[in-house]
């Protein structure tokens, strides 16, 4: 018998600090996958912001690199324009990418930088404890909403995919979710085709991964699994929002 | 003839594997906790595994390894 | 063969920082040191580097860190509000020991202040350019040849010393048009084995990386860091030493602030009061050792700067207080007449 599924080189053999069933184990594990089907594992520089990853630089095999609290964009552009043939990604949280993140954000975006950026959203402030994020859905209750979002007093959600399509250099907008195996297989799908992207400099790619938060959501992780399916992705269709690849805009829900 | 293999100080005992299991055939042990405690998931019937992976897929901690 | 240019400051700065290496900078808008960004924007590509608008202060230092992280000699400039926001960022490259180069071509403050000279970011450069215990080598350019020569003496020591290091210069030096040569550049040749660049497949990957939430582990990648501060301040420091040999009266002033003085300083000692002037070239580290000298006849010390006495605690430590330290300053973007430094000269020698 030959190990069919197993560990990808690029995922380093470490204990992981993550919370049981914490969806970001699979992310990494389909983000290292793509690198090693790529082949690109010497060329590839990966920046991990503040956030619960912000210790990825400990899981990834390629060479690390830590932000400050929404600059990975940022760091990623210097990286990237110091090294045009490198691969570059930032893999970021909701509070960072979409709060005080989104200057960078939009702006790595509109400048088209080849980078790819992973963009966990779980609707919460993992790392400090569970208060409200950017994208926390309204009604949603965490430790800085306790009687949930109220969008009168703390306003609505970004949805970053759909914002960030209407730029200009966006190559590749896409919404997925790791909920369920085809759903995971899809999101490898999306951040192989951003890799891609950055090979043929297409320009800037995000993939959002609508992902879980047990800890702090106070359910089990299956239970998470289920929030995820019912509540989240009602209010964060998945789907392709942009791909210069088959030059069409717009909502294409998958 | 699959074989799955649970890594049992690396399974934090999430149970994500055991609803992806088209099989039905994974569990988490109630028995032996490892070194952080966790009761881990186990393969309770090998004979029926038909090595699609699934529970590799779904396992947040790259503790599962697929044979085929 | 040297060249002899007559060029504007912050243009003789840019083009030397091109010549020293720099390959990427990154910058945002701000007054006085906008010919920096114009003259790279016109130049850099040509040459083969690369010039960049960022979308803030924040983005481009952070666009530093990742340029620095790749083993790359980069650059930032901007004027102080700007450095203000790029605070977090040098905390975080000084952390992560990343050389660069940061320029800081003063105007008054606080706040949005104005867009005239000053020297009023002293305490921030050398005691408070972010949070945490870290330091950044300071250097003080009184002329536009300085602001070549420090540029690029400030390139190969943010590398021999991993770690960023800040030209403290100000709107008066960055507008003023002055002859300058450009020397023979040869950029120091370090090792840069810590760069992200890609493993190849060759080497373990290596981390940038800021976070030590271990205790121990972060107070020793800081103990570390301070054995080279050490070092850094027993062999960095500099300064200009003018007629202090039998010098009375020491007037101390960095910078611009320093070639008005030392007018005042030879005007007085053609009235024959004996006066001498030091000028701190680095400013971290400070040279302590080196003012010590310089006032071994002093009876008193006259700080002038274009501030509210930021430099005087740093000459008080240096001379261990047994030397009263009076002051002269402007602030606010007010230049100090070499007629009212002399005035406080006389007033000092006067009172002997």
């Amino acid at each position: 018998m030959a190990d069919v599924y197993k560990r990808p080189h690029a995922y380093c053999d470490v204990p992981t600090h993550y919370c049981p069933g914490c969806t970001h184990g699979i992310v990494h594990r389909i983000l290292s996958e793509v690198i090693d089907e790529m082949g690109i594992e010497g060329d590839t520089i990966g920046i991990c912001p503040v956030g619960c990853s912000v210790m990825a630089y400990d899981y990834f095999n390629c060479d690390m690199i830590e932000a400050p609290h929404g600059r990975a964009p940022a760091v990623a552009t210097g990286v990237k324009r110091a090294k045009p043939d490198s691969y570059v990604f930032t893999y970021q949280g909701d509070g960072d990418l979409a709060a005080i993140g989104t200057c960078e954000t939009v702006h790595a975006a509109t400048r088209g930088e080849n980078i790819v950026v992973i963009f966990i959203n779980n609707t919460t402030y993992g790392m400090t404890g569970g208060q409200m994020a950017p994208t926390t859905i309204p009604g949603q209750i965490t430790q800085t909403t306790p009687y949930g979002r109220d969008p009168l007093v703390q306003g609505y959600p970004v949805r970053v995919c759909e914002m960030l399509s209407t730029l200009s250099g966006t190559a590749l907008a896409q919404r997925v979710a790791v909920d369920s195996v085809p759903h995971i297989n899809e999101a490898k799908k999306a951040i192989r085709k951003a890799f891609e992207n950055q090979k043929e400099k297409r320009g800037f790619s995000i993939v959002e991964v609508l992902s879980t938060c047990p800890t702090n959501w106070g359910l089990t992780p299956v239970k998470a699994l289920e929030r995820l399916r019912n509540e989240m992705i009602p209010y964060y269709p998945l789907g392709v929002y942009k791909d210069v690849n088959v030059r069409e805009e717009g909502n294409n829900n998958a | 003839m699959s074989k799955m293999t649970v890594n049992f100080e690396r399974c934090k005992g999430c149970a994500l594997c055991t609803t992806a299991c088209p099989k039905k055939i994974v569990e988490i042990q109630k028995e032996k906790r490892n070194s952080k405690g966790y009761y881990t998931a186990v393969c309770v019937d090998e004979s029926k595994c038909i090595g699609c992976g699934m529970c590799y897929t779904m396992c947040p901690d790259c503790a599962i390894i697929v044979e085929r | 063969m040297a060249e002899r240019n007559l060029m504007k400051g912050n243009e003789a700065l840019a083009e030397a920082a091109m010549r020293a290496g720099c390959k990427c900078f990154f910058g945002y808008p701000i007054t006085p040191q906008t010919e920096i960004s114009a003259y790279l924007a016109k130049y850099m590509a040509k040459n083969g580097g690369l010039f960049l608008q960022a979308e803030s202060e924040l983005a481009a230092i952070n666009m530093v860190l990742g340029a620095a992280s790749t083993g790359t000699r980069c650059m930032t400039s901007s004027s102080s509000p700007g450095i203000s926001l790029k605070s977090e960022g040098i905390s975080y490259i000084a952390a992560s020991d990343l050389p660069c180069v940061i320029i800081n071509v003063q105007r008054g403050g606080p706040g949005l202040g104005g867009i005239q000279p000053s020297q009023a970011d002293y305490w921030q450069a050398t005691k408070g350019l972010g949070h945490g215990d870290f330091h950044v080598l300071v250097f003080a350019p009184a002329s536009v040849q300085e602001m070549v020569d420090m540029v690029v003496k400030a390139f190969d020591k943010a590398d021999e010393y991993r770690m960023p290091a800040m030209i403290l210069a100000d709107g008066l030096l960055g507008q003023m048009m002055e002859p300058i040569t450009f020397p023979e550049i040869k950029p120091l040749e370090v090792d840069k084995s810590w760069a992200t660049n890609g493993h190849k497949n060759k080497r373990e990957h290596n981390i940038i990386n800021s976070l030590f939430l271990t205790p121990e582990v972060l107070e020793n990648s800081v103990n570390n860091r301070y054995k080279r501060y050490e070092k850094i301040e027993s062999e960095e420091t500099d300064a200009e030493v003018y007629l202090c040999d039998d010098a009375e009266i020491v007037v101390c002033a960095f910078g611009a602030t320093a070639r008005v003085a030392k007018s005042a300083v030879n005007t007085a000692r053609e009235q024959g009061i004996k006066v001498g002037l030091f000028r701190p070239k680095t400013l971290w580290p400070f040279p302590k050792q080196e003012l010590l000298d310089a006032t071994r006849c002093a009876k008193n010390i006259l700080s002038v700067e274009m501030n509210m006495g930021q430099m005087i605690d740093d000459i008080k430590l240096a001379t261990e207080c047994k030397i009263p330290v009076s002051f002269f300053g402007r602030t606010g973007g007010v230049i100090p007449k070499p007629s009212e430094v002399l005035n406080e000269i006389v007033k000092i020698g006067g009172a002997e």
